[in-house]
């Protein structure tokens, strides 16, 4: 959704400047964890009837299936109606499994895992190589086409479905019904929603929330775009398995009816209804959903006189308003009350992580030899050659339409050569995507601000340092990841006191300036310790205070001894700071030199003002 | 399989696909103009094939009562939007009835016309009249506010109007289900090969559909607004082409077309008010065969999809729906592979 809000933040920490690796943070979001867990087995305690008891399990159920959904969803920025799909794989895997095979429940969870996880890679890998919109359509089709196989196999007794499966228990506990699944069933649910807010708030995570901007930042952060998808995908896929793996031995049956198309959406329903960007979305959509439902479904035949599926018409038009008028769902509405703690700073004794080797003062680092881009039968880049020495700020300038946005693409990788040479350091980079690029020390801003406005300064940054982690989205999840995570934030807000944005970097993205907004995207550029900085336009929209604030962290930075190729409209910023200068027009070589030799020449005066004839 | 079960598979195919055919090309249509993947289009087809089995009946159809709900919801939208921007009564009621006019007066004709028991033609005229004029009222009143969302929003909102459109062809039609009377009950022999005369219906109008589509786009002032609103939206808004307009347009088309192929495929198969989803989604592998960007590729597409279903039904007949769905798959591979990975910004 575009308009999907911060995950919620129930694990965020409060501030305790004084701890050392940030333990009693840790303990405060453990105590909230555990006093939840501990709620569960209370719940059912208390004299409850049976049916609300059943009701929850059911909830608890959907629940798990629409955590996935957030993630994918709200998160992530796909969608998939096929979630119904996997919960079937799940349940009759475990049914069939355990009648026919007899092997016990907690072994066909994994079987039915695996045969999840393969058909969800399969699917991903297929259509997530294409625009946005090809998942959810795939996952149509897959819905139906699983419905009707399952309806129609002799050996999962077709539309009948599978019958007597055993439930479930663990050492000698009966876990099959009533209070003891209740208990399984939401320890599970819970343990899903801390899973995934551990992972949002961590390097994978990052990366995760970076994809519904586009995949161009992301990449040029060395961010696998491709991979992540398919990985949330597959997480979500995975949670539904393990909801059809618990509806099979809570039902003891299992048809194919509530593995079809329909549930598919309800449960995408679910997850708008809740808050599809907020992780207790899910669960708040579940319950709503449940409730609404069984109410529909005694009001609706009692007005209208038949019985029938009626409910769907209000659900159509509840989904279609809630888009309209509540696009962040209900849970929004209770999340904007809830007080936000900027996060404990509790990296100050983290490891600086490892700087790479950087080319000596006066080395070329940047090699550009005739490189030339042709649009049809346009040439925007023409054959065109400089470089860059480590320590030097080069200005890449001419008019509009010069072709020095070509250039700057062509060099990063994000348009490919039609001819030419890019060396960097030695290696040939020309042909590589503008992910290699970054691994190999390139980093880079963008002429339009792209940011996550939802995430923190420091969380952006952080982005910039994804390829100086390693952990993925299994640490994360279970916390193994927390001594990289702080060297990782310690590397952003050691970035941006670099530059001296240090007092903003528990501010949310979207609040800031356009001033700062440019320098967020040079410490995030800098946090993945480059050897060579690209900047594009970076004074483009700046207002005067903001561009003698940005010359002037330019200026530090060559005085640290960093490359600097400038891509710039600002005269005064790039003669104020600039060594070299290379003046293009229509996409040719004009002149290249000083600022000073650059001011005096007569055909750069031509190609700016016009000539006199 | 001899020759003369072949060619009777695809003689059957083939008419499925052209029915396919022109759901692909409205699928088409409304995704280019609008960004609107628009799952519900299968529901025009129950709701045609529907009204003109209740008016064979000589009862009034329900889409008449669903019609003016319809419209007077969206008339009091427009009428909502014309107060906040003037602050008087006179254009929020002039909006009012502007939408209201068209509705009202096909709701008339259709009440006086329905005990009537007018001929064929003529209630098959009324009916596609009715559904069509649902078309610009779904827009206005699920999409049209949302018209700058991205386009996942705008797929969910098509699944919500899926769900309540087959809710009330429940509550409207009833759960029974109706095969209407054919248009032509001729049938011809070539060979071993027997040709009904409402197949050749089918195929001749879904030909001079295509055709009268094609002379729309190419050749009126209309048909190139569209295209240009498909290619552009600011540009062609800065044109003074509404997309407001052109989104309510289309919509329009999309549900002539739906209702048509509903009245051609009403006397060749029982019709439920849930029927129209299925035969809409296969029109969609159609269209995603062409990319849902291609007329052509998505009526080669129709054809293929029609087929594979015919043939599918005589080798496994169980499995008929499993392969033609599953189909998308190997389909979506394969434009993956010849595209790339895009790195598009949506």
């Amino acid at each position: 959704m575009d308009h999907a809000t911060t995950p919620a933040r129930a694990d965020l920490p409060a501030p305790t400047p004084t701890s050392p690796e940030g333990t009693p943070m840790r303990w405060n979001t453990l105590t909230a964890r555990a006093a939840l867990l501990a709620l569960v087995p209370v719940v059912a305690l208390l004299p409850l009837p049976d049916f609300w008891i059943t009701q929850l399990n059911y909830i608890g159920l959907y629940s798990l299936v629409v955590l996935g959904l957030v993630l994918l969803t709200g998160i992530g920025g796909l969608t998939s109606f096929g979630q119904a799909a996997f919960v079937g794989i799940g349940a009759y895997t475990s049914a069939y499994l355990t009648l026919n095979a007899g092997l016990s429940p907690w072994v066909t969870l994994f079987i039915g895992l695996a045969i999840t996880g393969v058909s969800a890679l399969l699917i991903g890998w297929i259509t997530l190589r294409m625009s946005g919109h090809y998942l959810p359509l795939a996952t149509i089709a897959w819905g139906l086409s699983l419905y009707y196989l399952l309806g129609n196999l002799d050996a999962l007794g077709k539309y009948d479905g599978l019958l007597d499966v055993p439930g479930l228990s663990l050492l000698g506990w009966d876990l099959g019904s009533g209070r003891p699944f209740f208990v399984l069933t939401w320890i599970v649910v819970l343990m899903g929603a801390f899973a995934l807010l551990n992972l949002l708030d961590s390097r994978t995570g990052r990366a995760i929330r970076s994809l519904r901007t586009g995949s161009q930042m992301a990449e040029a952060m060395g961010i696998d775009t491709l991979r992540h998808k398919i990985g949330i995908f597959l997480i979500a896929a995975l949670f539904a398995s393990i909801s059809g793996w618990l509806l099979a031995h809570f039902q003891r049956t299992v048809n194919p009816s509530p593995f079809g198309l329909k549930m598919g959406i309800e449960y995408l329903f679910m997850a708008v209804l809740g808050g599809a960007g907020h992780v207790w979305g899910a669960i708040t959509g579940a319950l709503l959903t449940k409730v609404l439902e069984d109410q529909l479904q005694v009001l609706l035949p009692k007005l209208i006189g038949t019985s029938g599926s009626y409910e769907t018409i209000v659900f159509g038009i509840v989904l279609v308003a809630v888009l309209k008028y509540l696009p962040d769902g209900l849970w929004s509405t209770v999340d904007r009350f809830r007080p936000r703690k900027p996060r404990a700073t509790g990296w100050q004794d983290a490891a600086r992580l490892p700087e790479r080797a950087k080319p000596a003062h006066g080395d070329v680092v940047l090699d550009v030899r005739k490189i030339r881009k042709q649009f049809g039968g346009l040439t925007a880049v023409n054959d065109i050659s400089f470089s860059v020495q480590a320590g030097q700020i080069v200005g890449l300038i001419g008019p509009n339409g010069a072709g020095k946005s070509t250039t700057f693409n062509l060099i990063t990788g994000v348009l490919g050569l039609t001819s030419g040479e890019v060396t960097f350091r030695g290696q040939a980079i020309g042909g590589l995507s503008s992910r290699e690029i970054a691994q190999r020390g390139m980093s880079r801003t963008f002429q339009h601000v792209k940011m996550i406005p939802d995430m923190t300064v420091l969380e952006n940054v952080a982005l910039g340092a994804h390829l100086r982690g390693d952990k993925g989205a299994l640490s994360a999840m279970l916390r193994i990841d927390r001594e990289e995570e702080q060297r990782l934030l310690h590397e952003a807000a050691h970035q941006l006191q670099r530059i001296g944005m240090g007092e903003m970097m528990h501010e949310m993205a979207g609040n800031l300036a356009m001033g700062p907004q440019r320098l967020l995207e040079i410490a995030r550029a800098l946090c993945s310790d480059p050897a060579l900085l690209l900047l594009d336009e970076p004074a483009a929209g700046l207002r005067h205070k903001e561009k003698q604030a940005l010359a002037a962290v330019l200026r530090q930075l060559r005085g640290e001894g960093m490359s600097i190729l400038l891509v710039e409209h600002d005269m005064d910023l790039v003669m104020d700071v600039c060594d070299r200068l290379v003046v293009m027009e229509f996409g040719t070589h004009l002149m290249e030199g000083t600022p000073a030799e650059v001011q005096q020449s007569p055909k750069v005066r031509a190609a700016y003002l016009g000539t006199e004839h | 399989m001899d020759f003369s079960i072949a060619s009777i598979l695809m003689l059957d195919g083939v008419t499925n696909g052209a029915i396919y055919a022109l759901l692909g090309l409205a699928t088409v249509l409304v995704f280019t103009v609008t960004r609107v993947i628009f799952i519900p289009q299968g529901e025009f087809v129950a709701y045609g094939a529907l009204t003109l089995a209740i008016l064979q009946t000589g009862q009034v159809p329900g889409t008449v009562w669903l019609l003016l709900c319809l419209a007077v919801l969206a008339g009091l939208m427009e009428a909502a939007s014309a107060w906040q921007r003037h602050h008087h009564p006179l254009p929020a009621l002039k909006a009012l009835a502007r939408t209201l006019l068209v509705p009202a007066v096909l709701a008339a004709i259709t009440l006086w016309a329905a005990p009537r028991q007018f001929p064929l033609l003529v209630q098959a005229l009324l009916s596609v009249g009715l559904v069509t004029a649902f078309g610009p009222l779904i827009y206005r009143v699920a999409y049209q506010s949302l018209a700058d969302a991205s386009t996942l929003v705008l797929l969910i909102v098509s699944v919500g109007v899926h769900f309540a459109m087959t809710g009330l062809a429940l509550l409207f039609f009833g759960a029974e289900g109706f095969r209407n009377p054919a248009f032509w009950d001729e049938r011809f022999q070539l060979g071993a090969l027997a040709l009904s005369g409402q197949a050749v219906i089918i195929l001749l109008a879904s030909l001079a559909l295509i055709v009268l589509l094609w002379l729309f786009f190419e050749r009126t002032l209309y048909g190139k607004a569209l295209r240009a609103t498909a290619v552009n939206r600011l540009g062609a808004r800065l044109m003074a082409i509404s997309s407001h307009t052109a989104g309510q347009l289309t919509l329009a088309m999309a549900a002539l077309i739906g209702a048509l192929s509903g009245l051609l495929i009403g006397p060749t198969t029982t019709v439920f008010y849930d029927s129209g989803f299925l035969i809409g989604l296969k029109g969609f592998v159609a269209a995603v065969i062409g990319g849902l960007a291609s007329y052509p590729a998505a009526a080669v597409g129709a054809l293929f999809v029609g087929l594979v279903e015919a043939f599918g039904s005589f080798w496994a007949s169980a499995f008929k729906e499993v392969i033609v769905f599953t189909l998308i798959l190997p389909i979506l591979l394969w434009r993956s592979l010849a595209s790339g990975h895009s790195g598009d910004e949506h």
